[in-house]
């Protein structure tokens, strides 16, 4: 076996390890959604394209998918995250000066150089506002009037990136929120973010859609509504990946492994497979 | 196999040839690993001599049946190989990835060694050595190779062996494979036992392969050696048949999301997962830490990121935000059975199933992956002829 004696002693690239990043911020947006930046301590990881995600390794703890929500000119990454489990709980709980382990980008991006020069609308839900806020910030600095942002979150608190979305309205960009309950103090919409769509019946020519898996079935539905050909409607989906490189088999939807295939996927690529319980 | 090499083939007497190639490759520097009977299963261990391997040992296999026999033939390959396969070795079902140390500010990372010597496999069946090449596609897949793999696959021997007595729950004709094995092999041995005697005749598939042989110095083969090799294959795959179309099933398997089938097989599979951890190919697994109790008294300094097989007959194995995207045994079977004989296609350009027969052999409830699959087929088959198209 000459070709495997070769690999043998290649210089064996060891995908599994993680790189250290040092926690220089934390940001708390909501009562369990912490966003980190983090630097590297030494050499850093590629770069980033807008959608993909690293996985997060917490010492003695565990490793978790997380989309990056920014990258900055100077190296830095910053990663929005949700306390659920261990793992996460211990990544939200760093300090500034606490070093996580990184691995990545994986996965594929949103498809902004085919984006360009057409009406897109964005939609979020919840925390899947972070894997979009790159893509929506380089639609704001392309052509900010042919945007549209749809977010959703279950209450007010809940709003991700308040100044965000003040600086693309005030770029041009048409913001729509929506809350599910809404408080006292909240004068805006009150319903499901495919509620906005149907009720704005703006016409689109593409959409990204990322939020809990209810809503982006019901939300891509909705942009077709608009106008979107199925085909022009992606949408980014989590499963439980461990490898983030297609080897570990647990990310796996149908043929799709989405650690590698995802986690951005065309609708039409996944609708049928989505309409079937627990696939 | 690269490189031009003659047609070297020998006859080894079944004792003493058996242990010279055992020792030759020992003394060549391989890590020798064969069959042996132990806790009354064939298992792949390390082997010292000929004598290590099974002798006079045959298997009865059934759906939720696996019994070893003993006889005085003398036969030395007589056996069907048991629960375990040849990824105990080149995917241990546990395995250090990296060993991670605080260090001031930061985190320090060593990797295991690798294994000092190549592995060489003895009497490794069509279907096992298939599983290898299986299993090669998903680990050494080139954006991402995994370099444990790669380096405990690297210049592995493999000494195949034609599988003169298939068991009755094996299918490797309908999954593209057969009785002989007929590449990918340093040495083939086929064992006969006619009115010429009972004798093994090994045949040169590379170049080192051919080397071995020759440093054997056993007689060379006549004509009634090479037609006793043919004529064992021969019987061996006439006794089989073909039960599936295996090559068609990617597509009669498409449509089968929605079966009621699945709720069927449900009633009776236990979500243990057996069929996993003794599938060849089976590559599902799961990364975690393992904490060592030295601390520097506020934290701990050291932790082990272990590989471990994981199956998807596992609740946790979908877990996602805290619940089970597959939360029933019918979602996982089916996810199992679909992921074997039609997604693996598209996912790594090769079928997930060789049709060893281990995970009809090893289920506890004798649920014939065969039989269901041909059930989904035949399902499907009559809801098309209804005009029940689905789009």
């Amino acid at each position: 076996m000459d070709s495997l004696a070769d690999l043998g002693t290649m210089p064996a690239v060891e995908p599994m390890e993680p790189t250290p990043y040092r926690v220089t911020h934390s940001r708390r947006e909501t009562v369990d959604v912490t966003t980190l930046t983090l630097v590297p301590v030494a050499a850093g990881l590629a770069s980033v394209l807008p959608g993909q995600y690293l996985m997060v390794w917490a010492f003695g703890v565990g490793e978790i998918p997380i989309s990056v929500s920014r990258t900055l000119p100077t190296g830095e990454v910053l990663l929005t995250v949700r306390a659920v489990g261990a793992t996460s709980t211990a990544v939200v709980g760093t300090t500034v000066g606490d070093v996580l382990g990184l691995r990545g980008p994986f996965g594929t991006a949103w498809p902004l150089a085919a984006a360009a020069g057409r009406d897109l609308v964005v939609v979020a839900g919840g925390l899947g506002l972070a894997p979009l806020r790159m893509a929506i910030d380089a639609q704001v600095a392309q052509d900010p009037t042919r945007l549209s942002v749809v977010v959703g979150a279950r209450e007010q608190p809940q709003l991700l990136y308040a100044d965000d979305l003040q600086r693309w309205t005030a770029a041009g960009a048409r913001v729509h929120l929506t809350v599910d309950a809404a408080g006292r103090s909240w004068h805006g919409a009150v319903g499901t973010t495919t509620a906005v769509l149907e009720r704005l019946a703006e016409r689109h020519e593409m959409a990204f859609v990322c939020g809990p898996e209810l809503m982006m079935t019901s939300g891509a539905r909705a942009v077709v509504g608009c106008g979107v050909q199925p085909s022009d409607i992606w949408v980014s989906l989590e499963r439980n990946m461990h490898c983030g490189i297609g080897h570990c088999g647990r990310c796996q939807l149908g043929s799709q492994l989405l650690c590698r295939d995802g986690a951005v996927v065309r609708w039409d690529h996944v609708e049928r497979l989505l309409e079937v319980r627990g696939r | 196999m690269t490189g031009s090499h003659a047609p070297v083939a020998v006859r080894l007497d079944p004792r003493v040839g058996l242990d010279a190639l055992v020792r030759l490759l020992a003394a060549d520097g391989y890590r020798v690993l064969g069959p042996v009977v132990r806790n009354g299963v064939v298992e792949y261990d390390d082997v010292m001599s000929g004598d290590d391997l099974p002798t006079g040992v045959t298997v009865e296999q059934a759906p939720g049946r696996w019994r070893l026999h003993h006889d005085d033939s003398g036969l030395r390959f007589a056996w069907t190989p048991g629960a375990e396969s040849w990824k105990r070795y080149v995917f241990p079902a546990r395995q250090e990835v990296l060993r991670i140390r605080r260090t001031d500010g930061s985190f320090a990372v060593t990797r295991p060694a690798p294994p000092e010597r190549p592995f060489a496999f003895l009497a490794v069946r069509d279907c096992e050595l298939r599983a290898l090449a299986v299993l090669d596609r998903v680990e050494l897949d080139p954006s991402h190779p995994d370099p444990r793999y790669a380096q405990r696959r690297a210049g592995t021997f493999i000494v195949a062996v034609t599988c003169g007595t298939p068991a009755a729950t094996c299918w490797c004709t309908s999954m593209g494979g057969g009785p002989q094995p007929g590449t990918g092999y340093d040495v083939r041995i086929t064992e006969a036992a006619d009115h010429h005697g009972h004798r093994l005749v090994a045949e040169a598939g590379s170049e080192r392969g051919a080397q071995v042989l020759i440093r054997l110095a056993a007689t060379a083969v006549d004509e009634h050696d090479l037609a006793a090799v043919r004529s064992v294959a021969e019987a061996a795959t006439q006794s089989m048949g073909v039960r599936l179309d295996g090559a068609a099933l990617p597509t009669l398997l498409a449509d089968a999301d929605d079966s009621p089938h699945w709720q069927v097989v449900a009633e009776r599979c236990l979500s243990c997962g057996n069929c996993t951890m003794v599938c060849p190919t089976c590559f599902c697994s799961t990364f975690s830490d393992h904490t060592a109790l030295t601390s520097d008294g506020s934290a701990v300094v050291e932790t082990v990121r272990e590989q471990s097989w994981a199956s998807c007959f596992q609740l946790d194995h979908s877990a996602l935000g805290g619940r089970a995207v597959r939360a029933t045994t019918a979602d996982r079977y089916r996810q199992w059975l679909t992921h074997k004989l039609a997604t693996w296609q598209e996912q790594f350009g090769t079928t997930g199933c060789v049709g060893c027969g281990r995970c009809t052999v090893w289920c506890p409830a004798g649920i014939d992956i065969v039989q269901e699959a041909a059930a989904l087929v035949a399902e499907r088959a009559r809801l098309n002829s209804a005009g029940d198209f689905r789009t």
